[in-house]
């Protein structure tokens, strides 16, 4: 099983990687920002599976050139399984609303950046007619709301790309995967735990991931009862919606 | 992850950290069964990758759920200290992070250049006031596998307790007592006692089976009218399983970690655990006086566990553990319970033993200046920098 990660040290990457070593032997490339951070972690996965393989990569995760080459050198090494792609960055809302080049960052690296790495990998899955590439969205991004528009619509269009790749590849086995997590106790999510929200484990959403990808299922929210949740949030009328305050 | 009994792991006014990102194992040698992580992994995690590669953690406290970090700040023992000891035994190296920045790595004995003893000493059982413990090697021992043979024997009367401790001492590597915490005239208990087992043949395939308290009732199920009769049940359920068996380690050593969040049964004022270590010259007398005094109270308690200490130099200046006696109790929190606190402290004190800071979360300053003789030795590693409602409440800051 050859799986390739990218943005690996985000929290809930990394315990997917956990499980898969804890599965069996696998062959894992962490493509990462931080180098350092990156080898703390290949070093706990080969604790945890002497008999899997870990490679490390970095690569300017907005470069498209460099982006479509390292795609192609980690195909080059053999068929790849699994592409799981989880990088992303929870800005805070007026922030974004005050400062227009921040704002752009955070568009690129939630949406542009993801959008790159699932087209890069898709060249080389499409050409194998196999494979697997989960995208790590949000139920952020099923409706905006004012408290965190700029993240909710990064990951909206993140959902809107694997959906139009859903259709690309339907016939084919090569399946996409969008993940949904609610706010997840990550690092990522770290002020919203000292607001005092009620949280899902890293633990829970790695697992829901995981298996996921085995089974190649378009779209899952987990925990499950956010699919309740945004439905109802997405089907509620305008002159309720704007009223609230959430 | 801030499951502490006592105030340790709280710092009103000041920031609290948390290490339980620094989850990481670093490297394992499963020749010799060296493992470096970083501190905040759980000693659960540590055993599921061990275990299965014929190595186990030398000891184990009542729950699996805490991290590495927390073991050695604690200087945590199991129900085999007479055989292994305290945690901070099989630590072999530390790194601590100083809120200067300095970095101090530290070892027991004379390890090596650049590797600290004093350090060690101190920051084993300094409940976290040295510095952040960011990393440490451990000595893991051999094991054949997860399963332990098993004895549960009912006694009546402390002299029976004693002598069962007593006899058990060089055969069975793990010993412990729940006790029915009634007068000490009429104390009941069941003594456990295990020891690996080589043999696994009959061992019934085992699951880990965790549950979970989902949710705090109003008042605490534990109380007047509920205890009586939850002891006695316990006591009979317990008592039934009386024959040698095999079981797995885990409900044995930590049987509190397959309800998780079980502190809520206590309801939404919690609890105290008042756990004493007293000498062995007092055991008899202190341990019959405490026993006593709670009967007297009114106040039950329901986790009762008694145990003797082996006799073994401490790993750190602050470390808990003393040959004698150790009795840990747990109440409601309760009007009446500050009282019976102060009878208790008074006969710990007058039995020249103290209580376990790792629990604790009322002691008087006096009594915690009384009974941890080190304590002006370790006031010079301290970090400056650092501090917890523990510290603020025992040492002033």
């Amino acid at each position: 099983m050859r799986i390739v990660v990218v943005g690996a040290t985000s929290a809930i990457a990394e315990h997917c990687c956990r499980l898969w070593v804890q599965q069996g032997a696998v062959d894992l490339t962490l493509v990462v920002r931080d180098i350092a951070k990156g080898e703390r972690m290949a070093a706990d996965l080969r604790v945890r599976s002497p008999q899997s393989s870990v490679a490390l990569a970095t690569v300017d995760f907005m470069a498209p050139a460099e982006i479509a080459a390292l795609a192609a050198s980690i195909a080059s090494g053999g068929p790849i399984n699994a592409v799981l792609i989880a990088h992303g960055v929870l800005p805070v809302q007026q922030q974004c609303q005050d400062d227009l080049a921040f704002c752009r960052e955070i568009m690129e690296v939630n949406a542009l950046s993801p959008v790159l790495f699932a087209e890069a990998f898709a060249a080389t899955l499409g050409r194998a007619g196999r494979g697997t590439i989960a995208i790590i969205g949000s139920v952020a991004g099923d409706r905006g709301r004012k408290a965190n528009y700029v993240y909710g619509a990064s990951k909206g269009l993140v959902a809107r790309y694997a959906e139009g790749m859903e259709h690309r590849f339907a016939g084919t086995d090569v399946r996409i995967v969008l993940i949904k997590p609610g706010p997840t106790d990550t690092p990522m999510a770290a002020r919203l735990k000292a607001q005092g929200r009620r949280l899902a484990t890293v633990e829970e959403v790695a697992q829901a991931t995981v298996d996921a990808m085995a089974k190649g299922r378009p779209v899952v929210y987990t925990p499950a009862r956010w699919r309740l949740i945004m439905l109802i949030v997405q089907h509620l009328p305008r002159f309720i919606f704007n009223r609230l305050q959430i | 992850m801030g499951r502490s009994y006592g105030d340790a792991c709280l710092n009103p006014g000041g920031t609290l950290w948390s290490t339980s990102r620094l989850d990481r194992l670093i490297a394992f040698d499963d020749q010799v069964g060296r493992l470096a992580c970083e501190s905040g992994v759980l000693l659960r995690d540590i055993q599921r990758l061990a275990i299965p590669r014929g190595w186990s953690l030398p000891v184990l406290p009542g729950t699996q759920m805490v991290t590495v970090g927390g073991a050695i700040a604690n200087d945590v023992h199991g129900k085999n200290h007479h055989a292994f000891g305290t945690f901070g035994e099989h630590v072999t190296k530390l790194r601590l992070v100083r809120t200067d920045g300095e970095t101090i790595d530290a070892s027991p004995g004379d390890a090596g250049p650049g590797l600290r003893p004093d350090w060690f000493a101190a920051t084993v059982g300094g409940v976290g006031l040295t510095g952040v413990i960011a990393q440490a090697e451990l000595q893991l021992r051999r094991v054949s596998g997860p399963w332990l043979e098993a004895e549960t024997i009912a006694f009546e009367g402390l002299d029976e307790f004693f002598a069962l401790s007593d006899g058990s001492e060089r055969d069975w590597e793990h010993a412990v007592s729940w006790i029915d915490c009634r007068s000490a005239g009429a104390l009941r208990g069941l003594f456990m006692r295990a020891r690996p087992a080589g043999e696994t043949e009959g061992a019934a395939p085992w699951r880990a089976r965790t549950r979970r308290m989902p949710l705090t009732p109003p008042v605490s199920l534990v109380n007047g009218l509920t205890l009586r009769p939850l002891n006695a049940l316990y006591f009979h359920l317990a008592g039934r399983r009386a024959g040698p068996r095999i079981v797995h380690y885990e409900p044995f050593l930590c049987p509190l970690d397959s309800l998780l969040e079980w502190n809520r049964l206590y309801g939404p004022r919690g609890f105290f655990q008042y756990q004493s270590v007293v000498p062995q010259a007092a055991r008899v007398e202190a341990t019959r006086e405490m026993l006593d005094a709670v009967a007297r109270s009114g106040e039950g308690s329901f986790l009762a566990v008694l145990k003797t200490f082996g006799d073994r130099p401490p790993a750190g200046l602050m470390s808990f553990p003393a040959a004698g006696v150790t009795l840990a109790l747990d109440f409601p929190n309760r009007r009446a319970v500050p009282a019976l606190f102060e009878r208790l402290d008074a006969i710990v004190r007058e039995a020249g033993g103290r209580l376990y800071l790792a629990k604790d979360a009322r002691m008087p300053r006096s009594l915690f200046e009384a009974t941890y003789p080190n304590l002006a030795e370790f006031a010079r590693f301290r970090d400056p920098g650092t501090s917890s409602a523990m510290s603020q409440r025992l040492m002033g800051s």
